[in-house]
């Protein structure tokens, strides 16, 4: 210690190492700006009467809410999406997690080739799947419902619940279980009554992930939703791709009641998660 | 069932197949119909295309440089971006991973993730246009004139986009493997002596190569997938024809749905051979624990 804290001349390196600070900082502030800059320019837009060669609006207006709900209509969208997303939560809260446990508890052949066909929807992008999957699904009658939109949405939502939940159950004293049923409980009330209770904490972080997630998920529903399936993310997509038929202000107060709605869930999810689990999949359960 | 023989269930429980292992069921048959049903389908029905032939679709895929082209297109977007984001995620997430309002910086950054590209692309249009705040204050500054810029609807549009939701991903997936590293490792090369540089080079590059290698991967894979922002952002016409659009187009366009399953194995084994390459690469590399020795 009295080595390291020993006085020493600034020397080129010292220079060098605060330098590459500075500029790591620079590069991350920059960024953070231009982030701020990009959902600004959206919020600004959608309160602008009239924004034409000039930094801000000449006046704020709340107008285009109004017109956007008419003319997207916006109430369609949000039932839709409401559907869709709370059904995609339940089912692959039911789905999800009775496999993540037989998963976390037992030991049979073949589990990791099983591991491996819950992994690969987690890896293989969505468009890549989506249009194979749309076109099966075309072909049995279920592409354009909202059945169809549903199904599609479970395939990368189930897995992710399984590989969530996995680590939650294993932190779980197998001997808890083995209590209950030394008690009689059967498998159905040993959920009920021992599982769900202690597993509250996790399923609620892995389904508000899920429902994240499903309000963004653009290329599955885009493939697979028909006029009347369509959810606030894809009626977004069609309405900025047929920009110029409406007004821009328009397009972008249903963008930021789309903001909103994902925000307030990602604040919510963020109480009970960690950012860096939204992308690594529950890696950092255990921690 | 006699006395003496081991009831079939008992046989099959001590295997691991019991009541609870069925609970597995469900989640299987749901994977098998939506995912590996029709990824197989696609793959057979690719082998089938309208002209009857074995390998019309492919070789018609193949010999039209509207399609084949796109495969290039797709690689001069996704492995530029990768790169550049992976190369700018490691010293940030080297720099933050002590501190103490990490927190702060993850949620901001998990921002752009969860509100979407297409999202992400209508700010774009508006930050980044001809009349943005972008542009704008890059005039002020001397940098150039809005006519001399165009930052949407061409390459850079879509190049921007991938940084802005690929960057943060990238980042967060490298800031778990960088906190997964035990900092006694830094701490005892510090100690012998090692400036930050060498302590970089010698202890955490050989760590982190196989996290890195599957960070890459998976930020390539999403990156080479792209598909609103170029359209929204891009020329989806010409310089940003991605993949993507072109299955899109074959499979709701021309309703030609094995030319569009077709485009999309190709894609997928597109993926593919990148993946496998870099995670080959990988076993060059050091693969161990990342925490300390006790003791």
């Amino acid at each position: 210690m009295t080595l390291l804290s020993a006085p020493r001349a600034v020397t080129v390196r010292d220079v060098g190492a605060k330098l590459w600070v500075i500029s790591i900082w620079t590069l991350l502030i920059f960024f953070v700006i231009n982030l701020f800059g990009i959902i600004g320019a959206v919020l600004t837009s959608s309160f602008a009467t009239r924004w034409l060669r000039s930094w801000f609006p000449n006046g704020l207006t709340t107008n285009w809410y109004v017109s956007a709900w008419s003319e997207f209509q916006l109430g369609d969208v949000l039932m839709t999406t409401f559907q869709v997303v709370g059904a995609v939560v339940v089912l692959s809260g039911l789905i999800g997690v009775p496999a993540a446990y037989a998963m976390a508890r037992r030991e049979f052949k073949g589990k990791k080739l099983v591991m491996l066909v819950f992994l690969l929807p987690l890896l293989v992008p969505p468009i890549t799947y989506g249009i194979p999957l749309a076109t099966v699904l075309y072909q049995t009658g279920f592409g354009g419902s909202l059945i169809g939109v549903i199904l599609a949405n479970l395939v990368p939502t189930v897995p992710f619940v399984i590989l969530v939940m996995i680590p939650f159950i294993e932190q779980i004293d197998p001997r808890i279980e083995a209590a209950a049923r030394v008690f009689g409980a059967g498998t159905f009330r040993l959920f009920i009554h021992v599982l769900l209770p202690l597993l509250t904490p996790g399923i609620l972080a892995a389904l508000l992930l899920v429902l994240v997630r499903t309000i963004a998920m653009f290329e599955l529903t885009f493939l697979t939703s028909g006029p009347t399936s369509q959810t606030l993310v894809v009626a977004l997509y069609y309405a900025v791709f047929a920009a110029g038929v409406r007004a821009v202000q328009s397009i972008d107060a249903m963008a930021v009641i789309y903001m909103g709605l994902t925000l307030i869930w990602l604040v919510i999810a963020l109480r009970f998660v960690n950012p860096t689990q939204i992308v690594t999949r529950g890696k950092q359960a255990r921690a | 069932m006699s006395g003496s023989a081991i009831p079939f269930r008992v046989r099959l429980a001590a295997s691991g197949l019991d009541g609870v292992t069925l609970l597995v069921i469900p989640a299987m048959v749901l994977i098998l119909a939506l995912f590996v049903y029709p990824f197989s389908y696609g793959l057979i029905l690719s082998f089938h295309p309208k002209d009857g032939s074995f390998l019309g679709n492919y070789g018609h895929f193949f010999s039209d440089p509207f399609l084949y082209g796109t495969i290039y297109t797709t690689l001069a977007l996704a492995l530029p971006v990768t790169l550049l984001n992976l190369v700018a995620a490691v010293p940030v997430a080297f720099r933050i991973r002590r501190m103490r309002h990490q927190r702060l910086i993850t949620t901001i950054l998990v921002l752009p993730i969860t509100l979407g590209t297409v999202l992400v692309a209508e700010g774009m249009l508006n930050y980044f246009g001809p009349q943005g705040w972008f542009i704008r204050t890059l005039s002020i500054l001397g940098l150039g004139s809005p006519a001399s810029i165009k930052l949407v609807h061409n390459y850079w549009g879509v190049f921007l986009s991938l940084v802005i939701t690929g960057f943060p991903f990238t980042f967060l997936l490298t800031l778990s493997y960088v906190s997964g590293i035990d900092v006694a490792l830094e701490n005892a090369a510090a100690t012998l002596g090692a400036r930050s540089a060498a302590r970089f080079r010698t202890i955490f590059l050989p760590l982190l190569a196989p996290g890195l290698a599957i960070t890459f991967c998976l930020s390539f894979v999403q990156a080479y997938s792209v598909f609103p922002s170029a359209v929204l952002l891009g020329a989806p016409a010409g310089p940003t024809r991605v993949i993507s659009i072109a299955a899109y187009e074959a499979a709701f366009e021309q309703y030609d749905y094995s030319l569009a399953s077709a485009i999309a194995m190709v894609m997928g084994a597109v993926q593919l051979v990148v993946v496998v390459g870099v995670l080959m690469s990988r076993s060059l590399f050091y693969r161990g624990p990342a925490a300390g020795a006790k003791g």
